[in-house]
């Protein structure tokens, strides 16, 4: 017992003097490091954008080009990010709740998104769409476009952001079981009920971290899109890809202006990551009080 | 109001109907009875789920609006011009011009969509896919590679005047003001501690005219023998820190992030380089030889056949070589092929000692297979 309050002491103890400047030595390279490679890029990106004022900022953001590659952007994530939702809870649901042959490599499957560079992902398609590729010349005949055109820039926006939810949501599924649904079943729910009213209100949380995870890949996505893009302009240039383009056209102000409204749109994903993350804790510390009680 | 009607709806996709089965399912539920809040979140949840799917659907329609209206079958014409790296500028300019001069003869629109890249990797676009109606590229060379899968007609340089070449253009030297490594000719280039910035000939059209400008160059100083030939590039290639996909990489590579000694560029690119960056920043240098760049175009007949534009994409080439289109040319640096606009705007080309590529390397056909293809001198070059 007195060896326990002694050890209990030793670690309670004040550290010492080498052990406190190891430290602040740790966590002052921290701040430097993160600044000097995160936050002054990221503030030079803003500098540079509103280097000739406000006036001409809002005027760079006014062009055409920006305006037809926001509204792509917005119209692409508007039909990855829901389709993602849906995939992604219907692969979770199967792999966290039934046990099937194949099911490891359906797993391991849903990760290829993230191990694959997304160039590669880009030229998978144009090898199942493009003019010599296997549905090529049928899609040609019937006068479809998929690769250098919305759908081909879609399909390739869908590849890179799908593991997002899928990554979300099946650990949590799986640690939190199907006791819940199970009692809903036994006392007479039809299966949509359960999922409605039992399973969904269950995710909402990491299903919605997911999807705001899978937005914002699809808004910044670059590698992927510029492949299957064919850059036309104001037809199929998004804003990654105008971000580039209008920097090799000497456009600064409104290169920068593109990748400001990108950064933007980075900041707020953070934020609403930030209070979801605190919700949930919120929550759970609720839930946990409410059972102790 | 939005929350009541959602409310409602949620309790319609409720448990069947039964009241009383919910009602006792609700109170089941661990946790649910202490916490109301989560109730409500619940409904606002179903409500959210209902506006993504529909959002979803809108937008499913949304996208075969788009599709549709790519379809040939609007009335505007639609024309795409996929184009090299350096044009971008001057066929913005040139697709204005042309759109005002076919509503004045046909009083028909035209919105014309441009695309822009390293011309090999634009052809290649072509090639898988990207429904170009006319393509107007850097070299002879990638609109061959384009023939050669079937979408163009493989006689396509005898059908607009001056080997479908409407203006051409010549290789030069972009230095830092004051020439701080005072490079005058390509053999200045391969001296140790010059940094040289050209982009990647595998990619670049306009990288592919500097290779052979170069190699042009030393044939001739080596009284055409092709080991010193091939040493001399070895050593030019060996200063070069980094290849860029394409023209338009290479000149922001050295004038935007500052990187190298000197930028071997088209002609063109280098004057719009140094009007852009203002006085003072960059001298244009002219070596003592190098190559006519000819950037050839050509109606991409099975794609403009596909729309019905085969008649407007011939005269979008054509007007090419009108004189108001050549003196848009010349306002954009590249060198007007009709005599009496070339006169005129003379002044701001330097004199140049040209070889062409046939001169040169015997046509680009011979070039390609000797430097380019897989495993040729380029690879050998640069790969060891």
């Amino acid at each position: 017992m007195r060896h326990l309050i002694r050890l209990r002491a030793k670690i309670e103890r004040k550290p010492s003097l080498p052990a406190r400047t190891a430290r602040l030595a740790l966590v002052i390279a921290a701040i430097a490091f993160v600044s000097l490679f995160l936050v002054l890029p990221l503030a030079s990106v803003f500098a540079q954008a509103f280097s000739q004022g406000w006036r001409v900022y809002l005027a760079a953001i006014h062009t055409g080009e920006i305006v037809d590659a926001l509204k792509l952007t917005g119209l692409v994530a508007a039909i990855a990010v829901p389709l993602n939702v849906v995939f992604g809870i219907a692969s979770s649901w199967a792999i966290a709740r039934f046990d099937f042959i194949g099911k490891k490599l359906l797993v391991s499957l849903i990760d290829i998104p993230l191990a694959v560079s997304p160039v590669v992902a880009g030229m998978m398609y144009v090898e199942v769409f493009g003019l010599h590729g296997w549905f090529g010349s049928w899609l040609s005949n019937h006068n479809l476009h998929v690769i250098f055109a919305v759908p081909g820039i879609v399909l390739a926006t869908i590849f890179v952001t799908f593991p997002f939810v899928a990554r979300e949501l099946i650990p949590f599924m799986q640690a939190q079981g199907s006791d819940e649904e199970q009692a809903a079943v036994v006392l007479g729910a039809r299966p949509f009920s359960v999922f409605w009213r039992v399973t969904l209100p269950n995710i909402k949380w990491p299903l919605l971290y997911g999807t705001i995870l899978a937005a914002a890949r699809s808004i910044g996505e670059f590698g992927a899109v510029s492949v299957v893009s064919g850059h036309i302009r104001g037809r199929t240039v998004t804003m990654p890809l105008a971000v580039e383009m209008l920097y090799n056209e000497f456009n600064f102000t409104a290169a920068f202006a593109a990748a400001s409204l990108l950064s933007f749109a980075a900041v707020i994903t953070l934020i609403v990551k930030k209070a979801i993350e605190l919700s949930t804790e919120y929550q759970r510390s609720k839930a946990e009080q409410g059972s102790n009680e | 109001m939005e929350k009541a009607l959602a409310n409602q709806s949620g309790s319609e996709t409720g448990i069947g109907g039964e009241v009383a089965n919910a009602q006792v399912c609700k109170t089941c539920i661990r946790g649910f009875e202490t916490r109301p809040v989560l109730q409500l979140i619940l409904h606002e949840e179903s409500y959210i789920m209902k506006i993504s799917f529909r959002s979803a659907w809108h937008s499913l329609g949304l996208l075969l609006a788009l599709t549709a209206l790519a379809l040939p079958l609007s009335a505007q014409v639609q024309l795409l011009n996929v184009s090299f790296d350096p044009t971008r500028e001057f066929y913005e300019d040139y697709n204005a011009l042309f759109a005002q001069h076919w509503k004045a003869t046909t009083g028909q629109n035209v919105v014309i969509s441009q695309s822009h890249g390293g011309s090999g990797k634009q052809a290649r676009s072509v090639i898988d896919g990207l429904e170009a109606d006319v393509v107007t590229l850097a070299l002879a060379y990638d609109i061959d590679a384009i023939a050669d899968s079937g979408l163009i007609d493989s006689s396509w340089v005898t059908k607009l005047p001056n080997k479908s070449t409407p203006f051409t253009s010549t290789i030069v030297f972009l230095v830092r003001q004051g020439n701080p490594k005072g490079i005058k000719d390509w053999n200045d280039l391969i001296k140790p501690g010059v940094q040289v910035i050209t982009p990647n000939p595998k990619t670049s059209g306009g990288a592919r005219w500097n290779y052979l400008a170069a190699w042009g160059y030393a044939l001739r100083t080596a009284g055409n023998d092709e080991t010193k030939a091939r040493a001399f590039m070895k050593k030019l290639y060996g200063n070069v820190p980094v290849l860029d996909t394409g023209a338009r990489g290479s000149t922001t590579t050295f004038v935007q992030r500052g990187i190298g000694d000197v930028l071997i560029a088209w002609e063109s690119e280098a004057l719009l380089a140094q009007k852009d960056a203002g006085p003072g920043k960059f001298e244009m240098i002219v070596p003592s030889a190098s190559i006519v760049a000819e950037t050839p175009v050509a109606v991409v007949d099975k794609v403009a056949q596909k729309h019905g534009t085969e008649k407007i994409a011939r005269a979008y080439l054509e007007y090419l070589y009108s004189p108001e289109a050549q003196e848009l040319a010349a306002k954009y640096f590249y060198r007007p092929t009709l005599k009496s606009v070339a006169a005129k705007y003379d002044f701001q080309f330097p004199k140049v000692n040209t070889f062409t590529i046939e001169q040169g390397t015997g046509g680009w056909r011979n070039a390609q297979a000797k430097h380019f293809a897989d495993g040729a001198y380029f690879d050998q070059i640069f790969g060891k």
